[in-house]
């Protein structure tokens, strides 16, 4: 909005919020940026290292193998749960006792704890008492997630579309439903096609939940670790090891806390970074739309 | 697609004017396309709630049911597992920390967001864009940043296994996600609302309080939603500020498995238990639902 009224008086509205974040982020975030340059022995004996931590880490074989895999695992958990989440969001019905119905429904996994979500599927996918790894073993399948990388990939996968399609598709409702009947009788007086009706009515409409959509749901896959961490613990070996649990192992297992708050820099910049950079570059790419003079 | 569905008389209109197709096929199409959809939709839910179908399943069984055969529904019901639940302190505790923790976490960030999210919607002020962009990098955060140096944080201020200390903790992702959507829905209320109220002399808390909250009660409901679920779900940092007196349920649950083997019925019981919640939280909010996923911006 352009009418907002200047008023430097409204930082006292916002100065609780301030002390309380400064408490819960700053202060932590600036605990890490010390100890990234130090190497701590004890509690009165550390000296300064400068960078030597974040090139031992930029250069570890370990998280760079942690790192491929993060980004290998949230494009794929992307490219299926963006279009699946359109796809469902269009079936939902809109008003109605039904409406109600399949919104709770829906969005019920979005409410279970996380470690509640790795233990229902460590459950579902067992051969012995879990239905999906009973009726693949019974299919004379060879599935075994515990044993098998390629498995525990698969069912990692699927869990996280079991788990966070919902929210896609939540978004993507929110969105159809702000698109006014009047649209749709002109496509319908124009005599378009379904299709046509998606890409030039419904798809435009969608843009701001989407990219609401892609930037939550790359945040969160990206700090992925509680569902993997109950479900395959990282393994089999470290195949599904992710880097917040590169992360967690190295501060509070090894108590390595030089090296793993470099690590923590790092990782909190890349997520800043591609958010950044996925933001600018859509925002440009509409303000060029616009500027055409296109819808 | 969906706008079959809808006004599907004036549909008849302008399909008898535009259309060669004949109205009773046209109408037979749509009821078809319909059907397909209901159907598409039907097995996606069925599938969705299938994992957690199993859960329940398995939580009305004895251990020695689960392992002994596969039984697609529980042969003998039993609430053996639930009743141990309810009756072990050491186990219900666990709900009521959690409990503890969300609500307390939902008070503190409303107390402060609201006030927040009101100036950041009607004011400019020097630096509101940075401090605005500065919270929402605090949702990029990966909570295991943040865990070595809260753990320590805490306990040198003593609040170390306490429930204040994991909603304080809660709040570096709540509060912004609290002001993103809140400044959504108050940027709707028109401006001249406030205007008319000073203008009869209200003061601006006794305005804030009486006319301007219950304005926004649905994107207040809203955000408590989506406060509850994201305090309700997070585990690491609840987990690590925590050791006996505040412990969240789901670290209760990682007692089930003992060198004797999981106990599987006690684990899906509580397992089940920690879903009820969202059920309730979800069930009253579900008109506005739609329009809090979008932040307040459709």
């Amino acid at each position: 909005m352009n009418n907002k009224v200047q008023n430097n008086r409204a930082w006292l509205l916002v100065l609780p919020m301030l002390v309380l974040v400064a408490f819960s982020a700053i202060i932590p975030l600036m605990t890490v940026v010390n100890y990234s340059v130090q190497d701590v022995l004890g509690p009165n004996a550390s000296f300064f290292t400068g960078t030597e931590w974040f090139r031992t880490m930029l250069n570890d074989p370990a998280l760079h193998a942690a790192f491929g895999r993060q980004v290998a695992f949230s494009l794929i958990i992307l490219a299926i749960q963006v279009p699946l989440g359109i796809g469902i969001a269009l079936l939902m019905p809109k008003k109605g006792w039904q409406a109600s119905a399949v919104l709770i429904l829906i969005t019920l996994p979005l409410l279970i704890p996380w470690n509640v979500v790795g233990s229902i599927w460590q459950i579902f996918t067992r051969n012995d008492i879990g239905l999906m790894g009973w009726s693949l073993s019974e299919l004379g399948l060879d599935y075994n997630l515990t044993r098998n990388a390629g498995d525990a990939w698969f069912t990692i996968i699927l869990m996280d579309v079991w788990h966070w399609t919902p929210l896609v598709a939540m978004l993507c409702y929110s969105g159809l439903r702000s698109i006014p009947e009047a649209y749709y009788q002109a496509a319908r007086i124009d005599r378009a096609s379904k299709w046509a009706v998606f890409r030039y009515i419904q798809l435009p409409k969608l843009t701001n939940v989407l990219v609401i959509a892609v930037l939550l749901r790359f945040m969160h896959s990206f700090m992925i670790y509680a569902e993997p961490f109950v479900l395959t613990g990282g393994g089999p070996g470290s195949s599904t090891t992710f880097l917040s649990q590169s992360l967690t192992t190295m501060a509070i297992g090894q108590q390595d806390l030089g090296p793993s708050a470099a690590f923590s820099i790092i990782y909190f910049l890349v997520i800043l970074l591609v958010s950044w950079v996925f933001y600018t570059t859509i925002m440009h790419m509409q303000k060029d739309k616009n500027s055409q003079g296109g819808a | 697609m969906a706008y079959q569905i809808e006004n599907t008389q004036q549909g008849e209109k302008y399909n008898t004017i535009f259309s060669k197709v004949p109205a009773a096929e046209r109408r037979k199409r749509n009821s078809r396309s319909r059907l397909r959809k209901r159907i598409l939709l039907g097995t996606y839910i069925v599938l969705l709630m299938l994992p957690i179908y199993w859960l329940l399943n398995m939580s009305l069984q004895t251990n020695s049911e689960i392992l002994g055969s596969m039984t697609l529904w529980p042969q003998n019901l039993t609430f053996d597992n639930y009743i141990g639940i309810f009756t072990d302190s050491s186990w219900y505790m666990g709900y009521v920390n959690s409990i503890l923790y969300v609500v307390m976490n939902m008070i503190i960030t409303m107390l402060v967001a609201l006030p927040a999210a009101y100036a950041f919607s009607r004011y400019k002020f020097i630096g509101d864009k940075h401090l605005f962009f500065w919270l929402l990098t605090n949702l990029m955060a990966p909570p295991a940043v943040f865990l070595l140096p809260y753990f320590q944080l805490y306990y040198s201020v003593g609040l170390f296994d306490t429930h204040i200390a994991v909603a304080l903790a809660h709040c570096l992702f709540n509060i912004p996600l609290a002001i993103w959507i809140l400044e959504g829905f108050m940027s709707s209320v028109p401006k001249e609302i406030d205007e008319t109220a000073y203008i009869d002399g209200y003061s601006f808390p006794k305005f804030f309080v009486k006319i301007f909250i219950p304005m926004i009660s649905s994107g207040i409901g809203v955000v408590l939603f989506f406060l509850f679920m994201f305090s309700w779900v997070e585990l690491l940092l609840a987990r690590t500020l925590t050791s006996t007196d505040a412990q969240p349920i789901g670290m209760i649950m990682t007692r089930t498995s003992t060198a004797s083997g999981i106990d599987w019925g006690t684990l899906a019981a509580a397992g089940m238990l920690t879903i009820i919640p969202g059920i309730l939280v979800v069930y009253f909010v579900r008109n506005h639902i739609a329009k809090g996923f979008a932040l307040g911006r459709t």
